[in-house]
């Protein structure tokens, strides 16, 4: 079973999300980056981009499979997790640990799970 | 509805990650995960349960003719003993599918073929064997298991005398016993490295995986899945059929030359590849040299010409880079031309390299 922290919030399309120093930290969860495999490869955007809730905003490559991350909120790109970039890997060594964007200005936000909520999601998608 | 092979009870105990895959259930990859399965083929050794690829026996007294009527390869000379890879055209000199041969006797062979082709390939044998020939789909009472890996030959010598082992690449023994079990071991392989491909019947099946896991515990070998076994034979650059080959493709344009044998009095295919000369679209190996990864049925440009498609892409570990095949242009076939591939809406660079990618 995977691993569901219950102080975060999550998306059913598997990104976490976290409050913190008023911006929005977004992840890729554990059970994301175990239905991937071996990740090898990841596509950022840059600091000042916009994204869009609902919108793919990074390509996460596993050796077997491409996968989008889609934001839940609209807002800016106020930060990027270079180290991801270079070491990939992170992401499944500790997805809690390895933030992808940090998002600021935020206008807008989707529908968010509670950890219960979420491993529902997980559950009915391993069945 | 998909089938389970005799092993898959043992693929969910190992921890496998189970998917569907022409027609049957199996293993993408186990807990350990596609990067170090890949690693330990390279480095040690690993296990594949291929009990899902396609067997189909022929006899009597013009087997031979029949094969050599029906498959591209030559196998006229062929020792007993020996194991021939092959192509079987369709009229239009397309590959219906690629596939190995096995030769027991003068009249007995055994043809190996995709999981995927296995029953339209059967059909176009039936359809087309010459009157002496008969040809049987025994696919569902053969299991096999591939042991690939430097170390494969030391773990199978755990349980055979060596001397009882086939010693040279594509060939193979017979009835050699593994543990009480009768088994065809083949010294070919799908991935660039030493290694066995071990036949035997289905009920064998679960004692042979456990035999070969056990003797090999000490010396690195872990089970693998099909993730690994995909890059392992794109990193050792061998064709996959629906990639890199398909019915609109042919075998020189697939660079699968050495296995057509234009020499022979005829073959279904030969007419049509006659007439249409030398191919204007070939395959390459492609080192991504962007950003990204190149993955299949990509387009490839040069500028604002496109050149060709890609057939396979991934990420590759033990060559660590991101690697592709494609179809392109003979006139842009050179290595070293400098190419773009499409990944997904965003041009990634890209070289054209010889192959293949790793070479043990």
């Amino acid at each position: 079973m995977s691993n569901i922290p219950a102080e975060l919030q999550y998306t059913a399309s598997h990104e976490w999300i976290k409050n913190e120093d008023g911006l929005v930290v977004i992840g890729l969860t554990d059970f994301a980056q175990s239905s991937l495999g071996d990740i090898v490869f990841i596509d950022l955007p840059q600091e000042g981009d916009a994204v869009t809730m609902g919108d793919s905003f990074a390509d996460v490559e596993s050796v077997k499979a491409v996968s989008g991350v889609f934001s839940p909120v609209s807002g800016t790109v106020a930060a990027v997790n270079s180290a991801l970039i270079d070491n990939p890997a992170l992401l499944n060594e500790n997805p809690y640990d390895a933030w992808l964007i940090k998002v600021s200005d935020v206008t807008n936000t989707g529908e968010l799970l509670d950890a219960a909520a979420y491993e529902a999601v997980c559950k009915s998608e391993e069945a | 509805m998909e089938l389970k092979t005799p092993l898959y009870d043992v693929h969910v105990e190992e921890g496998g990650k189970i998917v569907p895959f022409a027609g049957y259930l199996l293993p993408v990859q186990y807990a350990s995960g596609v990067i170090k399965e890949h690693m330990a083929v390279r480095q040690a050794a690993g296990l594949f349960d291929v009990s899902h690829m396609g067997e189909v026996l022929f006899t009597g007294p013009t087997a031979l003719d029949t094969l050599n009527h029906l498959l591209t390869n030559d196998f006229t000379n062929m020792p007993a003993g020996k194991v021939r890879y092959s192509v079987m055209c369709n009229d239009r000199g397309g590959v219906i599918d690629d596939l190995v041969v096995y030769k027991f006797s003068d009249e007995e062979y055994l043809v190996v073929v995709n999981a995927a082709n296995r029953h339209k390939d059967y059909a176009h044998m039936a359809a087309n064997l010459l009157p002496g020939t008969k040809a049987e789909d025994i696919s569902d009472s053969v299991a096999q298991l591939a042991l690939q890996g430097p170390a494969a030959p030391a773990i199978l010598a755990k349980l055979v005398p060596a001397e009882k082992l086939p010693q040279k690449y594509y060939t193979a023994v017979r009835d050699v016993d593994i543990a009480g079990m009768k088994c065809l071991v083949s010294r070919t392989g799908y991935t660039g490295e030493l290694g066995y491909e071990i036949y035997t019947a289905p009920e064998n099946a679960v004692n042979l995986w456990k035999t070969l896991r056990e003797a090999g515990k000490d010396d690195g070998l872990i089970p693998c899945g099909l993730g690994a076994r995909d890059t392992l034979r794109l990193e050792a650059a061998m064709p996959l059929y629906g990639h890199e080959m398909d019915e609109t493709i042919t075998p020189f344009e697939a660079g699968l030359d050495f296995g057509v044998k234009m020499g022979k009095p005829d073959f279904i295919g030969k007419a049509a590849l006659e007439a249409s000369g030398r191919p204007s679209r070939v395959r390459v190996g492609l080192e991504i040299t962007g950003r990204g990864i190149a993955r299949e049925h990509q387009p490839v440009f040069i500028g604002d010409e496109q050149i060709g498609m890609t057939t396979s892409g991934t990420h590759c570990p033990a060559v660590g880079k991101a690697l592709a095949m494609a179809l392109v242009d003979v006139s842009h076939s050179e290595p070293g031309t400098q190419v773009d591939v499409d990944v997904r809406g965003r041009r990634v660079g890209a070289v054209i390299v010889p192959l293949p990618f790793y070479h043990r």
